[in-house]
């Protein structure tokens, strides 16, 4: 009884992930062309993709690195772009803080914006489902798969998809679609757009800083603006 | 260490360092927290953790200036339709398939822009 309600978190995690991974493949692809054209390596490329695992970051450090940015400054910025992961830590630690080690350290290596968006939406929710953290691998473990498939095949192939279907842009949607759902009341809609004006507005400043500050301003207005409106 | 006189390339180790703080962050409350207490206004602004970065993450795409300071018009008529198509649907699928039939759409009417 106890495994098929497992099994049952882990399908519906299968389920809720599905049109995320497909929509995460032309970001994977992207990184893999950006490799080759870099003049990476496969090696380098590919091990990129398993030992950093965050899109974003790994097309902004290589797009640093041909632009000739110093190392120190190229690891900044990564961190900078990844520090969301910290929030998310922080957002799911008390959901999964009770179970063993042998659990949290692999869902700390694949926790991705989309595994944390979905896991999130679904403990919020109004009927809690049991094994969260079989919900949780259910959908974290397809976008590891193919976020390491689809880098392959950007970097063998990946240059046959022409530069005019602008795949890039699947990116921006991508969030887009996580972003709608999250914004589910009047201070998420501020914080939202605090976060995305800073954010378009420090397009220009040093790698990661527009992105990072962003957030932060928009997590505070959230907060703050919660007492003109007790409800909604 | 390589007997052949082969050197490692210096970007393994920049790699290395950003995969380690990377995972830094994602086991920071996750890992090495372990139940730790958040005051609670703190737990009440990582509910605004969603909507403030997904907007960070998506406006600067869907809002983009060319090399000219001049708007990129099909990418914002692109993301606001997806937007509203992801407001209604609440699907992934939809929302994405939106978003880039209105981009090629409007770029093969105005292949100049």
């Amino acid at each position: 009884m106890v495994m098929s309600e497992r099994r049952m978190a882990f399908q519906s995690g299968l389920k809720a992930v599905a049109p995320m991974v497909a929509a995460v493949t032309p970001f994977g692809v992207t990184a893999g062309v950006a490799g080759l054209d870099a003049g990476w390596n496969a090696a380098l490329t590919l091990g990129m993709s398993v030992i950093v695992f965050a899109g974003a970051s790994q097309l902004a450090s290589i797009q640093l690195l041909e632009a000739g940015a110093a190392a120190p400054l190229v690891v900044i910025a990564a961190l900078l772009i990844n520090l969301r992961m910290l929030m998310y830590s922080a957002h799911l630690a008390p959901y999964f803080g009770y179970l063993p080690q042998r659990w949290r350290v692999p869902m700390a290596y694949m926790l991705t914006d989309q595994a944390y968006a979905l896991s999130v939406s679904r403990l919020m929710d109004n009927t809690p489902i049991a094994y969260p953290h079989w919900f949780y691998i259910g959908a974290a473990i397809p976008l590891w798969g193919v976020w390491q498939i689809a880098t392959a095949f950007g970097y063998w192939a990946g240059t046959a998809v022409p530069a005019s279907w602008e795949l890039g842009f699947f990116v921006p949607l991508i969030f887009l679609a996580l972003l709608v759902p999250a914004i589910n009341s009047r201070p998420a809609l501020l914080a939202a757009l605090v976060a995305g004006t800073i954010s378009v507005l420090g397009g220009s400043w040093p790698a990661g800083l527009g992105l990072t500050l962003g957030a932060v301003a928009g997590i505070t207005a959230g907060v703050v603006s919660e007492r003109w409106w007790r409800r909604d | 260490m390589n007997g052949g006189g082969g050197v490692i390339d210096p970007l393994w180790w920049i790699i290395l360092v950003i995969g380690a703080g990377t995972f830094f962050w994602r086991g920071s409350f996750l890992v090495f927290g372990g139940g730790l207490g958040l005051p609670a206004v703190v737990r009440r602004a990582l509910n605004y953790v969603p909507p403030a970065v997904f907007a960070a993450l998506v406006l600067p795409g869907i809002v983009e200036f060319e090399a000219t300071g001049v708007l990129d018009g099909p990418r914002l008529a692109a993301g606001v339709v997806a937007g509203w198509v992801a407001w209604r649907t609440h699907g992934t699928i939809a929302t994405l398939s939106a978003g880039m039939v209105v981009l090629w759409s409007l770029r093969a009417l105005w292949p100049a822009g």
